[in-house]
């Protein structure tokens, strides 16, 4: 290649918790099947911005590089996604790449998941099995059944499903789509469904499950495919049943 | 259960929605429909309406309270959502965006609606003849014609695109496919229903539809 190819990144930036966000851009030379994550690598090594200034590299967060650990979300041309799964060849240039701050930004395109993590504990996302004795084989589920919950399972705590919801903003408590695809996990579970009533009083506590507004973005966005919207919908027809159960039995 | 309070009260919220906010809805654009077969057959229509027991508990109870709720519980909603089309430009997401803005509207335009004719009723003691005049007096200036029409066609809207969102909200309508079926049939709702209503105001704004009074 006679002439030298760049790729244009606009970046917002934010130097630490309570810091103002800023934008920087940068020019790093164009390589072949780049992805996000290997475009940040290159200002790590040169962190120089387009206007020559030398910087601070910009910092980010990443671990499996194969979509399935959900810790490099951000915000690049608008959507919510993994960077390791963003092709720099498949992208409209500039790129411009922003974190998630529907979150807690900590620096530059890191935030702090913390709240997907609260949320799962608040609808007890697990299923209790532990104790002294041997419970012995559990009990076997139908395909069907298996194939359901295995989309669900897929859910890494990303947290696209939240930046992509008009319903999850500073205004609202929502804890997000994604909890309400992890009550219907544990709750299809043959012995998980033996505290499915607690797990879904919890999710129809302040900020659960009803503050859904049906936009439907989830689905669309969530970069496992995971049916979010009919894990709601399914999960809204066991709250009807359980309001008028409760409502005529106490 | 008062953790559960915001369950609760969106329940209520789109319950109070469709009974009796949207059957309401449904029955006052049926009773007008009938002022495209004349002047004297919507009077008819009003009178016997008027004539239903206990008509003040009834638009209490099952009109301005249910309204009110609806519609300040619904704002708080409209309010506390950060719309994201530009991002988005989903179908589903469109329709979140409309169903709020046309949430708003349709309060506000009820809000005026009431003040021009049940308000006015009460004020002056208006017969049914008189309350047919007014109405198409007024809808004549292409104006209030005009107002007309969007708040009927946002009220329209909220109602069946309102419709479509109660269906998944109390777990009716599960499925993609389910959900996709409904879009169209609540479409279909809102064309007809529209239709209906649009009918009824070309039919008051009629100008010999106070003529048709005088020989009643």
């Amino acid at each position: 290649m006679s002439e030298q190819q760049f790729i244009h990144l606009v970046i917002t930036r934010q130097d630490g918790p309570d810091q103002k966000p800023y934008v920087d851009e940068f020019k790093i030379p164009y390589r072949k099947n780049m992805n996000i994550i290997s475009a940040l690598m290159e200002i790590q090594r040169n962190p120089v911005n387009s206007k020559g200034e030398k910087v601070a590299p910009v910092q980010w967060e990443s671990n499996c590089l194969e979509e399935v650990c959900g810790a490099c979300s951000m915000v690049i041309n608008g959507k919510p996604r993994q960077a390791c799964s963003a092709l720099v060849d498949s992208l409209e240039q500039p790129i411009r790449i922003q974190p998630m701050n529907t979150f807690p930004v900590i620096r530059d395109l890191i935030v702090d998941r913390s709240r997907m993590f609260n949320a799962l504990k608040h609808v007890k996302a697990w299923i209790p099995i532990d104790g002294t004795h041997d419970l012995g084989p559990g009990p076997r589920i139908s395909e069907n059944e298996r194939q359901w919950r295995y989309e669900l399972s897929r859910c890494m705590t990303c947290g696209v499903c939240l930046e992509a919801c008009p319903n999850v903003n500073e205004k609202s408590n929502f804890k997000g789509p994604f909890v309400v695809g992890q009550v219907q996990l544990f709750n299809t579970h043959p012995t998980g469904a033996m505290n499915r009533e607690e797990r879904l009083e919890a999710l129809l506590d302040e900020g659960g499950l009803q503050e859904c507004g049906n936009s439907q973005n989830c689905v669309q966005a969530c970069p496992k495919g995971i049916p979010l919207t009919t894990a709601i919908a399914k999960s809204n027809r066991e709250a009807t049943k359980h309001l008028f159960k409760k409502w005529l039995s106490v | 259960m008062s953790t559960q309070r915001s369950f609760f009260n969106r329940r209520i919220h789109s319950l109070l929605g469709v009974i009796p906010v949207g059957f309401f809805l449904m029955e006052h654009l049926f009773t007008n429909y009938y002022a495209t077969r004349g002047a004297s057959a919507f009077v008819e229509k009003v009178d016997g309406l008027w004539s239903l027991p206990f008509l003040v508990v009834l638009e209490i109870f099952f009109i301005i309270l249910p309204l009110l709720y609806h519609g300040i519980y619904g704002l708080y909603i409209a309010f506390t959502a950060k719309n994201n089309t530009g991002n988005f430009g989903t179908f589903r997401n469109w329709m979140f965006v409309l169903q709020r803005v046309t949430g708003v509207a349709t309060l506000i335009f009820v809000i005026w609606h009431v003040w021009q004719t049940r308000v006015q009723v009460a004020l002056y003691d208006l017969s049914s003849e008189q309350l047919a005049q007014l109405m198409s007096e007024s809808v004549q200036n292409p104006v209030i014609f005009a107002v007309y029409v969007i708040g009927l066609l946002c009220a329209v809207f909220h109602f069946s695109n309102g419709m479509w969102s109660f269906l998944v909200s109390w777990g009716i309508t599960v499925g993609p496919r389910a959900q996709r079926v409904s879009t169209w049939v609540w479409g279909i709702v809102f064309l007809f229903v529209s239709y209906m209503g649009i009918s009824s105001l070309f039919a008051f704004a009629q100008s010999d539809f106070i003529q048709q009074l005088a020989q009643y």
